[in-house]
């Protein structure tokens, strides 16, 4: 093998494992921050400490006090558990609707097809965004609300995508074969169709997750998510902007958190990717 | 003994766009046991066309069976029902693909993927049923079919998936075997390989089977039987000696001469172009009143150009579809 081949392929290979684990180390990192939330941070998220307002990180308080003098690291540690549940269990809905819907529509086509396409197109043109924001207000400024909202957001695309994977992979000789050999429309879909179509859906709902944070933040940041005194990422950031020229760590802490989480899902995403896609391996 | 399978007057019907048009007219012909007919034709003569209309597959409603029977044992296949035909296909009949390289599902193992067929119509456990696939795997001379089972498809040469893929089709142990165009995908080595397993596992399996091909030579090396097609419809059905030794219908005798015959071509002195039938294949929309070979028939005189000659009886066993057969053994 030429030896320049040998490198580019070593190379390749570096960069995946790169992505993949950056990206996974700190979600790991993120789900343990939620999962023992209170117990290891240093002081309860909600308490006020009317003599330590907006203080600037200190031994005492690492990233500093907000306006009533709650502890902002306690706060962003507990805080994790609602930003990373709502964008967890948004992803997972999604994906149990937008597969469903995408799969039934590309797979038996016709009259369900043309509806589905239809109503999925419709959505689309409305920006997730604004979407997300209507729903929000219909359905309660809640953790809940904000979970259907972002949920309802990603359907569509995902639907699309599912589809189009479906309508390919329908025009399959093996799924023909497994036609010729006696199978189930339903057996034939869930066993040899939708594995088929797992990776890219394992792609786009770990970038789905990413946009999850953001939007979720978003909505929390415009009153629309979970509401105060829950230390919500996007709520605490909205709360704090007023101060943003007296105490910019009050801004910068939830803003650098919320980051670090898109990022972590987002390298996921892609080191993700890089493995599964087969354009990208070689 | 009555035949295994009995097409009678199988007419399919094809829509494409505004034209309406048979792709297979008229189609009779009968497989008993132990026996394989080929079906030869070049491309779009509808030997795919009658190949997915026994397994009830065409693709309605562009393409419908609009008149005949397929008479299987004691169902008509042109008119049973689709739960039938599901407990059929794959267990009574089975079908070999032509592009072994996309008929196996990439994301699940060959093994997994063939028990699957056991399970579903003979109800065996997941031991039993790897246990007989590792006996077919063998059977198709898979080399060390215990380690070859946990193997994905995109593991194995082309060649040893179209072994896994004739495991699938034998899997049940079925009464009729349809194999289209098995070997074309392959390279001529390969080809040998292939059909010499085919051959000993159609004779020992004894399943009545229809090979589809556009090539002679495997013909010749596999068929007990041959019937030529030529724009939907048979024109020439013999047994394999009789249609090589004295084929009576000048498209047969056309195909027939237009093997390359490696002696003649190799000798540069002598090299003569290679004799092809003239003319192009009629578009199945605009056929002529008469013979549908009759345009490009060096022997066709004006009664051809009138009347449709029917499938008549040249000798036992030896059926033509002309009125001026060819008289000359070859």
């Amino acid at each position: 093998m030429p030896e320049a081949i040998v490198r580019r392929r070593r190379r390749g290979a570096r960069r995946v494992n790169l992505f993949l684990w950056v990206g996974a180390t700190l979600l790991v990192g993120f789900v343990a921050l939620a999962v023992l939330g209170e117990s290891i941070a240093p002081y309860d998220p909600n308490a006020q400490d009317l003599f330590a307002m907006l203080e600037a990180p200190s031994e005492a308080h690492l990233l500093g006090t907000d306006n009533v003098g709650r502890d902002i690291l306690s706060r962003l540690i507990v805080g994790t558990r609602f930003t990373l549940s709502i964008a967890l269990a948004s992803v997972f809905l999604a994906g149990i609707g937008g597969v469903a819907l995408g799969a039934i529509a590309g797979y038996f086509g016709g009259l369900i097809d043309r509806v589905v396409t239809g109503i999925i197109d419709l959505l689309l043109t409305v920006p997730n965004i604004v979407l997300a924001i209507a729903l929000a207000s219909v359905a309660g400024a809640s953790a809940t609300g904000l979970t259907i909202a972002i949920t309802a957001s990603f359907v569509p695309p995902l639907a699309r995508l599912v589809r189009g994977r479906v309508i390919e992979l329908r025009e399959e000789d093996f799924v023909a074969a497994a036609i010729t050999v006696g199978m189930s429309h339903t057996r034939i879909l869930l066993r040899h169709i939708l594995p088929n179509a797992a990776t890219v859906v394992i792609i786009e709902l770990s970038l789905n997750a990413g946009q999850a944070v953001l939007i979720g933040s978003a909505l929390g940041f415009l009153g629309l998510g979970v509401q105060p005194p829950a230390p919500e990422w996007g709520t605490m950031l909205g709360a704090s902007r007023e101060y943003l020229t007296l105490a910019p760590h009050l801004v910068a802490a939830p803003g650098v958190a919320i980051s670090l989480l898109v990022l972590a899902f987002n390298a996921f995403g892609d080191g993700l990717r890089d493995v599964f896609d087969p354009a990208s391996r070689n | 003994m009555a035949p295994l399978l009995s097409v009678q007057g199988l007419t399919v019907e094809l829509v494409t766009g505004e034209r309406t048009f048979e792709a297979v007219s008229d189609l009779t012909f009968d497989v008993s046991r132990n026996e394989v007919l080929a079906l030869v034709g070049e491309s779009g003569s509808g030997k795919s066309m009658t190949a997915l209309a026994i397994m009830r597959l065409l693709p309605e409603p562009v393409a419908e069976i609009i008149g005949g029977r397929i008479l299987f044992g004691d169902v008509d296949l042109a008119s049973a029902s689709e739960a039938r035909l599901m407990e059929i296909r794959g267990d009574r009949i089975g079908l070999i693909f032509q592009e072994p390289m996309t008929s196996l599902n990439p994301s699940i193992r060959v093994g997994p993927q063939v028990a699957e067929v056991l399970r579903l119509h003979k109800g065996l456990s997941v031991a039993t049923a790897r246990q007989r696939v590792e006996e077919l795997f063998e059977l198709v001379r898979i080399p060390d079919p215990k380690r070859r089972y946990d193997d994905y498809p995109h593991q194995m040469s082309g060649g040893m998936r179209q072994r896994v893929v004739i495991a699938l089709a034998l899997a049940c142990d079925p009464d009729l075997l349809i194999a289209d165009e098995p070997t074309t995908a392959l390279d001529v080595t390969t080809q040998a390989q292939i059909l010499e397993t085919f051959r000993d596992l159609q004779a020992s399996v004894g399943a009545a089977t229809i090979l589809i091909t556009h090539d002679l030579a495997v013909v010749a090396e596999t068929a007990d039987r041959v019937a030529v097609m030529y724009a939907g419809r048979i024109v020439e059905e013999a047994t394999t000696r009789q249609l090589f030794d004295s084929p009576r219908h000048p498209y047969t005798n056309g195909l027939l001469g237009s093997i390359p015959q490696i002696e003649d071509a190799l000798d540069t002195a002598t090299r003569q172009p290679l004799p092809e039938i003239p003319g192009m294949v009629p578009a199945l929309w605009a056929l002529p009143t008469g013979c549908a070979f009759a345009p490009r028939c060096p022997l066709a005189r004006e009664r051809c150009t009138r009347e449709r000659p029917p499938l008549a009886g040249m000798e036992p066993g030896h059926r033509a579809a002309c009125w001026y057969p060819v008289e000359v053994a070859r």
